[in-house]
């Protein structure tokens, strides 16, 4: 068995380096779309302002840009170098939407985000805004695969186990595409980088019309990004409902851990507002009836059952895998032994739950009773965390949805810079999109602990077999670069936005090269 | 499986070739790059030298690394058990190439931001191990499949690596690391002698000629010292071409001279040392005549070569064990189903010409030198 501190160090690693890259994910989609806009509008009234505005928010795209796609490769890589029981466990299924993910997505992506930053004055405008479109297609597209590589985690349809191979196997690619928890995260998930983007558009805007500065593009920006926002907003809300209502189907476990419900509530089931989980009952509970049960099954007529009745359940799957795994156990001994497939075929949904009983010394075929209750016990995450982390997410939603509809009120009745005090409030909640995302993409990944893939592989069975001090050298290699990059990043970030969107536009730059680089270099302080 | 048009075999065949061909046009493309960042402080002296090799390869570096990218993907894929077992065996060695493919977007990016040149310095070192580390470690990497890997399977099929990173540094894997190496740093050198002039291109011509004179004495060396020194691995077993990927279903033994087994066999496969040899020759006398797209040629040519050189020599193992010969990955037990491998496929033949035709277009826009004019007329320009 891999050492479990290779285990918790390797899970440490992997939410961490996701965490970093998913910093600069969520800005890349939404920013690559409002720049979409702003140049189709320069496009259609050959007003230069607005390729001002493009070139502007290009810069900081660009600064943002790089940081994803140092931080993206690495996470490619690591299923191999971390997690390689799990590559060889589901490669089969999890390796295809990757590689599907470059030949579609990155490819675009990455081949036109040159042509965007060298070729404004190589291509006739139009031409620079197919490139534009192409980058920001491009990126989605990328959130698209990755997020059905992701949903088969949380849902591993079109799927069999292969005694033959002791791996998961392709059996419905379809399936695998059109998985509803893959489709519900992927429009939940680019809506919050369209939010993200326009939050970050509107607040960098806000900052200027505080400073006076940059009236022309910082008006235009924003109405851009308060219509954008608002619909963005609504709808990812709206489809993290669609998420919620999935997970209900398929991960019934997050969900009651998410509430904090240990025991199953008649329909229609409260939503709990606030409350400090312990473990054993809620404190301080404010409770809202109906609405949880409307969430989680769109109905007022079925309950949304709880932790300790899905224990018990789970204590009934994993006697269910043993049988699995016995047969299997007969199947690999001799490979024609029908009637052990025959048990195994009947059975092989389980086969996952008995693997949870390798974490006991005492192992699956000794497996004692107490192991058993353990391991129904173990597939229960920490219940906090989520609580606490859903609850942050949903708020800053509902928070925006306000926020944009307030915006766009304003914007719609020419009232933008008639308050200093709403645009400080714009400028202040820049760093909320990304706490919400962070909140949202732990509840995804952390609530679905102690499974890597939802009832088929748990965590620390999928986990490579390294040394502890791999983990110590990679981890501090980590934590240090791309801290220090990130530091790098934002104080670049500031200095372009301290400059300015600029008058020197591509065609009528000086060619005196000193006198340009310093002004484009050099932003004043 | 009826369903699936293309049989087992024929489909491992195919994506054995496609692994080539995504790692063939990585060294390619993305070799440009490499090569550059690994000649950087050496063919460029002053910040605008610099300046001109990173707005040489600064338009398109990024879709050439997406070829690596989609190797990855495309090992994870169809190889799924080689790239758990690979990049967790060579789990520092992966390290360090990480280092280079998150300081390269930031060091190309940030670089030109801040004038002073201290900042500068810092990111021209970036840029140089970005391009100088993962070059050499590839072919280290590949060394190692020739020696054999220290890694045993279980019988869930979990893979244990007995070996640790400075294991990797043999004699040998350092002469291959040294080979990939040259390689692409004749590949920059000849992109950079087309596309720049003055004394940036007559640097790189100098370099250029040393690179690929050495590629090719030590690509001869590592090739004598592969076929008649080192042992090798050799099939034992009948083994299935169409059955169910289980490596363990086969029996491997290491013998001496194993690696000449193939050229005996199928002798048409000395077209690729051949081809390795005329290649890194004719970029070397391009770059002594100042044929600008000869050189390019001639490089791309030994690339092909050299890497077709390995993968036929090592035919029909990918991934060798050392500790547990019988554990080692070929061609017909470690690919992914038939239907992953179809549908893969599938995928590829849609999209691959696709990304050819635009990349094409992309570089046709961006055609042309590079001078210090023509990159201060972009304030994008790096």
């Amino acid at each position: 068995m891999v050492d479990p501190l290779v285990v918790d160090l390797s899970r440490l690693q992997f939410a961490a380096t996701a965490m970093y890259h998913f910093l600069f994910v969520p800005l890349t989609l939404g920013l690559s779309f409002l720049m979409a806009v702003m140049e189709s509008v320069y496009v259609m009234t050959g007003r230069s302002v607005w390729r001002k505005a493009t070139l502007f928010w290009g810069t900081l795209f660009g600064i943002n840009f790089a940081m994803g796609v140092a931080t993206g490769v690495v996470m490619e890589f690591q299923f191999g170098m971390n997690w390689s029981y799990y590559s060889h466990y589901v490669g089969d299924i999890f390796g295809a939407p990757l590689a599907i993910e470059g030949l579609m997505a990155f490819f675009l992506e990455a081949t036109f985000i040159g042509l965007f930053f060298f070729g404004w004055d190589r291509l006739k405008p139009v031409g620079h805004l197919v490139v534009t479109w192409l980058v920001a297609i491009g990126a989605n597209f990328s959130a698209l695969w990755i997020l059905i590589a992701n949903g088969w985690m949380q849902n591993p349809v079109g799927a069999a186990f292969n005694p033959d191979t002791m791996r998961m196997e392709v059996t419905d690619f379809m399936a695998v595409i059109f998985n509803p928890v893959a489709q519900a995260k992927f429009v939940h998930t680019v809506s919050a980088g369209y939010v993200t983007g326009s939050v970050f558009v509107l607040a960098v805007s806000a900052i200027f019309l505080l400073q006076k500065k940059h009236r022309d593009v910082s008006i235009r920006s924003m109405v851009v990004a308060a219509s954008f926002g608002l619909a963005a907003a609504l709808s990812v809300v709206v489809l993290g409902d669609e998420s919620g209502y999935e997970t209900t189907s398929h991960q019934k476990m997050k969900l009651a851990a998410m509430e904090d419900m240990y025991e199953t509530e008649q329909a229609p089931a409260s939503f709990t507002l606030f409350a400090i989980p312990t473990g054993n009952g809620q404190q301080f509970a404010v409770r809202i009836p109906w609405v949880f049960g409307l969430i989680a099954t769109r109905s007022f007529d079925q309950p949304v059952i709880g932790i300790d009745d899905l224990v018990a359940s789970a204590k009934t799957r994993i006697s269910n895998g043993l049988v699995a795994y016995k047969a299997l156990q007969q199947v690999r001994a001799n490979p024609n032994d029908q009637i052990a497939r025959q048990t195994f075929t009947q059975t092989q949904q389980d086969l996952g739950y008995a693997l949870l009983l390798k974490q006991y010394p005492d192992g699956i075929e000794n497996a004692t009773n107490d192991d058993i209750a353990n391991a129904a016990q173990s597939t229960v995450p920490d219940v906090w965390p989520l609580f606490w982390s859903f609850r942050i997410m949903v708020a800053v939603g509902f928070f925006y949805i306000a926020f944009f509809a307030f915006w766009f009120w304003k914007a719609s009745t020419h009232r933008l810079e008639t308050s200093r005090f709403w645009l400080k409030v714009a400028a202040w909640s820049l760093p909320l999109p990304w706490i919400a995302i962070e909140s949202g993409w732990f509840l995804a990944e952390f609530g679905r602990q102690p499974w890597v893939v939802e009832g088929v592989l748990p965590t620390f069975y999928a986990a490579s077999g390294l040394h502890w001090w791999d983990l110590v050298i990679s981890l501090a290699f980590f934590l240090v670069t791309y801290t220090s990059l990130l530091v790098v990043m934002v104080w670049l970030l500031v200095r372009a936005i301290k400059y300015g969107p600029s008058e020197t536009s591509v065609l009528d730059v000086n060619d005196n090269p000193s006198a340009h680089s310093a002004a484009i270099m050099e932003p004043a302080e | 499986m009826s369903s699936i048009p293309l049989d087992y075999e024929t489909l491992r065949l195919i994506w054995w070739t496609l692994l080539g061909v995504l790692l063939i046009g990585f060294a390619i493309m993305g070799g440009m790059d490499l090569g550059i960042g690994a000649l950087f402080p050496f063919v460029a002296r002053t910040d605008e030298e610099r300046r001109v090799l990173l707005n040489l390869s600064g338009p398109t570096w990024e879709g050439n690394q997406v070829w690596l990218v989609l190797g990855g993907g495309a090992i994870f894929a169809a190889w799924p058990a080689i790239y758990a077992a690979s990049f967790s065996g060579f789990y520092i060695a992966m390290i360090a190439i990480l280092l280079a493919l998150i300081l390269r977007p930031v060091g190309f990016k940030f670089r030109g931001k801040v004038s002073d040149p201290r900042w500068r310095t810092v990111w021209d070192w970036a840029l140089f191990v970005g391009g100088f580390v993962p070059s050499l470690v590839f072919g280290v990497a590949v060394g190692n499949l020739f020696l054999g890997v220290p890694f045993r399977l279980d019988a869930t099929m979990r893979a244990t690596y007995e070996g640790n990173f400075f294991l990797l540094l043999t004699p040998f894997a350092l002469l291959t690391g040294l080979v990939s190496l040259s390689m692409l740093a004749t590949q920059g050198s000849v992109v950079i002698a087309a596309r720049t002039s003055g004394e940036v291109a007559e640097r790189a011509r100098k370099y250029g000629k040393w690179a690929a004179a050495s590629t090719l004495v030590l690509f001869v060396l590592g090739g004598v010292v592969a076929l008649f020194v080192l042992g090798g691995y050799q099939v034992t077993s009948v083994q299935d071409h169409f059955g169910p990927s289980n490596p363990l279903a086969k029996t491997v033994i290491a013998a001496a001279g194993a690696w000449r087994t193939n050229y005996t066999s199928m002798p048409w496969m000395f077209i690729a040392p051949v081809l390795a040899i005329i290649g890194s020759l004719g970029a070397y006398l391009a770059l002594e005549i100042r044929a600008k797209v000869l050189g390019i040629i001639g490089s791309s040519l030994a690339i092909f070569g050299i890497i077709s050189t390995a993968g036929l020599s090592l035919f029909p193992f990918l991934m060798p064990s050392s500790v547990d010969p019988n554990s080692s990955f070929t061609v017909w037990d470690s690919s992914s189903s038939q239907m992953t491998l179809f549908i893969m496929l599938c995928a590829t033949v849609i999209f691959l010409p696709i990304i050819l035709a635009y990349t094409a277009w992309v570089y046709r826009v961006m055609r042309g030198p590079v001078t210090t004019t023509s990159l201060n007329r972009n304030p994008n320009a790096y």
